[in-house]
């Protein structure tokens, strides 16, 4: 958390077609996500568990009113899911119509880059890195994974009735 | 621009709202219904349209509005009887109508050569084209009745006159009296003298007898009336066109002076004579002292005078018409009253915090706090009820589009139908009503085309050729039921069966109960016609019909007897944010069960639980052995089963009448809750209808009843899973 106060400035200098970036923790791994997709950063809640979900969706908690799914990050990008503790952050986010709930270990960081910052995703043999990562940037030797967010959601089962 | 923009569209509102109004009147009148007020909406609807549509050039619709109207004024004068098959064709100029406003409205145009059809054989209805007249006499006798012996009143058959050429220089005698009404609509009458001016010579008499002194005058009564001498060279129907737009909310009088010098005085004495004669005889039956029978002529000219209703353009029942304009009502943006709904919502969640928050901390039931809780609590509860109730409207609004759609379906097909409906003034929220259309034309369309059998095939079944469709709706437990019966011949299950396992749906050897078999209709590009017709989709008819209802949170089921018929019914919410509800707690967490669906909760003892195989048990109520449903392993809340004796039984009916027990940890009470869709955020989960906010801010699941009972047939009998949803 305290990387958050060591913002680096420098980065965002000299830059022309900037887009700025949130970065977050999750175990050991860096990832980002648009902030413009970014609602809001709130604490860990516990969540109302659903039934019948996949596992990486954690349940859902109100939003002042709103009905708030949380999606578990780490485990839908196949990662052991995370043991939510106070220090857990939900990073409230836009996706399409809908307003989604990410549960990340800490928020780390904002980076302002151009896209040609970004490089494409490895070619690994991941499946989940080529649905959900739309690419990587490496910033001070460290890989930051841009998070592809309309994905994240689980497939809309109409049949699943 | 945009004020007029806004204008049209007010227009265009109200032109649904009159078509409603024009097409509910004519049927009324087909079954036989001869009052002439009825008479008059109708003819009010298709004139008020005409006067709209002229302000907005909308020539075609003015056009056609205008010859229906001609037909209808013929109607409304008793020139015209209302025979069948004059309403028939009036149908169908209504439905043209409607088929013009909406062309207007959208733009895009209209079938023109059905238009002229139409026109022309609403023409061809028009009896004085026909050189037919014979109303008049009828129309006397039928105003003796209500007219009184005042001068004013004596029975002259205007529309007769109008017919008369008038040459040279008339004189009329115009008597107005506005009523409250033609002020509230912002009209004012000097605007109106003004224009009788401008028609020729005119002497204007203002009557201020009515007029009360200062401080009992209603500052939006009508107290004044006029009475104008014209001398003009223009017609009676010119007079009276000034007039146009103010004819329902005045009196009218125009009497054409000379015809008035043409009665017969002694005609007026003789009337004077009778009328006093029929008064007396009533006097005197009611016991009043003889006194009173012995008034002079121009002492019972009084009260008549002062008697409403007299002038001759109102027939005796305008009573009734006054009533209903008066009944004020605003249009509201629905995203205001949708605000609304939201901000009562959290209020009703704020309160409970507060409630729970108060017993937190300690205070005394009876103390002054609790107290007040409680009275808010009542008045929150009340302003929920009066805001959903402005959302509440009747189904009409949706019932109204289906003769129509009945007619067109008949003529497509070839049969003839009868539609009966039921109930259309059962309320339910707006947003069920605008999403219930689509479902209920689909399963109109459905019924008559496949359900009713041809008019041969039915003479030969020893049935009526006309075929049945009824439409009814119902509040049943808290939920609006809207069934579509129709009389024909049943699900033929052979050959749906046939057709599922020739579409690989289901396996020939499947054991299916007649249930499950008329369900299979639900499938997802299930179609048993044998030819795709234009009417009754291509094969995903009843599987749109069936989701869409899902996704309000219904259900819909069929019921079909061979040659007899078939009964589809939907059973929906009847608002889609509020719900009574008991909190329960199911392994740990906290679910809502719809009060609606309980019937009562039990304490199971040990000696009433039965295993039944598998993992199936049954609890026995009053010697009635009725499924055992753990909803915590139901909705994968624990792998194992609960301890019934440890546990509560909810026992509730889903649809179709079937009785579960419903096994859950401990019962917290009993609460009012909003209802926050998961969809919005999320998407539907099973067994869950939606989930709402507890007074400790944390979500709570609400239990989907018949979706859980659903479910845990289908893990019971392992059997294939659309059956279960679709039933």
């Amino acid at each position: 958390m305290t990387e958050i106060e060591s913002n680096p400035v420098q980065r965002r200098a000299d830059l022309t077609r900037a887009c700025e970036l949130i970065a977050f923790r999750m175990g050991t791994q860096e990832f980002c996500v648009d902030i413009m997709s970014v609602r809001e950063i709130r604490g860990w809640t516990k969540a109302t568990a659903l039934p019948k979900s996949p596992s990486f969706v954690r349940g859902v908690v109100n939003l002042r009113g709103t009905v708030l799914p949380i999606v578990d990050l780490a485990a839908r990008l196949g990662f052991p899911a995370a043991e939510p503790t106070a220090r857990h952050v939900i990073i409230v986010a836009q996706i399409g119509v809908q307003t989604v709930g990410l549960l990340v270990d800490a928020v780390s960081d904002i980076l302002t880059v151009t896209d040609d910052l970004v490089h494409p995703t490895p070619d690994v043999a991941s499946d989940m890195a080529k649905i959900f990562v739309r690419g990587v940037l490496a910033v001070d030797q460290r890989m930051i994974s841009l998070i592809a967010l309309d994905q994240l959601l689980p497939a809309c089962e109409q049949d699943a009735a | 621009m945009d004020a007029m923009v806004a204008i049209k569209q007010t227009f265009f509102q109200e032109c649904e709202e009159q078509l409603g109004e024009l097409e509910i009147g004519l049927l009324v009148l087909q079954d036989g219904d001869t009052d002439p007020e009825t008479v008059n909406a109708v003819f009010r609807a298709v004139h008020s349209i005409k006067g709209g549509a002229g302000a907005f050039n909308l020539d075609e619709l003015v056009h056609f509005a205008h010859v229906f109207e001609n037909v209808l004024d013929h109607l409304r004068a008793g020139r015209l009887a209302a025979s069948g098959d004059v309403l028939k064709t009036m149908l169908r100029a209504a439905d043209m109508l409607a088929d013009l406003v909406r062309a207007a409205r959208d733009g895009g145009g209209t079938d023109a050569a059905r238009r002229d059809m139409l026109a022309a054989e609403l023409r061809a209805l028009d009896p004085e084209a026909a050189g037919l007249e014979s109303g008049g006499s009828h129309r006397d006798s039928s105003e003796d009745n209500s007219e009184g012996p005042v001068f004013e009143a004596v029975p002259i058959s205007f529309d007769d006159m109008e017919i008369e050429p008038a040459p040279g220089e008339h004189h009329f005698c115009i008597r107005f009296t506005p009523k409250p009404d033609l002020y509230a609509k912002a009209n004012e009458t000097a605007l109106l003298m003004r224009e009788l001016g401008r028609l020729g010579e005119a002497v204007i008499t203002c009557d201020f007898s009515r007029l009360p002194v200062l401080d009992e005058i209603d500052p939006e009564g009508s107290y004044l009336s006029w009475t104008i001498e014209l001398r003009t060279v223009q017609d009676e129907t010119a007079v009276r066109s000034v007039f146009e737009f103010v004819e329902w909310d005045c009196e009218l009088d125009v009497v054409p002076g000379d015809a008035v010098q043409r009665v017969d005085e002694g005609a007026v004495e003789s009337l004077i004579e009778k009328m006093q004669a029929t008064i007396e005889a009533e006097l005197a039956s009611q016991k009043v002292p003889p006194t009173a029978i012995q008034a002079p002529r121009d002492e019972l000219s009084a009260p008549t005078a002062g008697s409403a209703g007299q002038a001759s353009s109102n027939p005796p029942g305008g009573k009734p018409d006054t009533g209903k304009s008066s009944q004020a009502t605003i249009r509201v943006d629905l995203d205001r009253v949708d605000r609304l709904i939201n901000l009562v919502g959290e209020l009703v969640i704020n309160q409970a915090m507060l409630t729970q928050m108060m017993l937190e901390a300690g205070l005394a039931r009876a103390s002054g706090v609790a107290n007040g809780l409680d009275e808010l609590e009542q008045l929150t509860r009340e302003i929920q009820d009066s805001v959903m109730a402005i959302r509440a409207q009747p189904v009409k609004s949706v019932f109204q589009r289906i003769p129509r759609l009945v007619r067109e379906v008949a003529a497509m097909t070839g049969k003839t139908v009868r539609l009966t409906t039921a109930g259309e003034n059962t309320e339910v929220d707006k947003t069920v009503i605008e999403r219930l259309a689509d479902p209920l034309t689909h399963m109109i369309r459905n019924a008559i085309d496949h359900g009713l059998e041809t008019p041969e095939r039915r003479a030969a079944a020893g049935k009526p050729e006309e075929g049945l469709v009824h439409l009814s709706a119902l509040h049943r437990s808290g939920r609006i039921v809207i069934e579509v019966a129709d009389d024909g011949a049943g699900i033929d299950r052979p050959r749906v069966k046939a057709i599922a396992v020739a579409k690989g749906l289901i396996t020939a050897d499947a054991p299916l109960s007649d249930e499950e078999i008329d369900n299979l209709i639900f499938l997802p590009g299930f179609s048993t016609a044998s030819a795709v017709s234009d009417i009754s989709g291509r094969g995903v008819g009843m599987d749109v019909v069936r989701r869409s209802i899902l996704a309000l949170g219904g259900r819909i089921s069929i019921r079909s007897k061979p040659r007899q018929g078939s009964t589809f019914t939907m059973s929906l919410p009847l608002t889609l944010a509020v719900l009574d509800g008991m909190v329960v707690t199911v392994a740990g967490e906290t679910l809502v069960v719809p009060l609606t669906a309980i019937i009562e909760t039990l304490q199971p003892k040990h000696a009433s639980v039965h295993g039944f195989g598998g993992n199936t048990r049954v609890i026995a109520i009053r010697d009635q052995f009725i499924p055992l449903i753990d909803v915590g392993h139901e909705l994968d809340y624990r792998a194992g089963f609960a301890d019934p004796c440890k546990s509560v039984a909810l026992l509730v009916e889903s649809e179709g009448h079937v009785r579960s027990a419903l096994l859950v940890d401990a019962i917290l009470g009993q609460r009012q809750v909003v209802i926050k869709s998961l969809e919005t955020n999320y998407q539907h989960v099973q067994g869950i209808a939606a989930a709402t906010i507890l007074g400790d801010g944390r979500v709570a699941l609400i239990l989907d009843v018949d979706a859980v009972v659903a479910g845990s047939r289908v893990a019971g009998a392992g059997f294939e899973q659309f059956c279960a949803a679709a039933g």
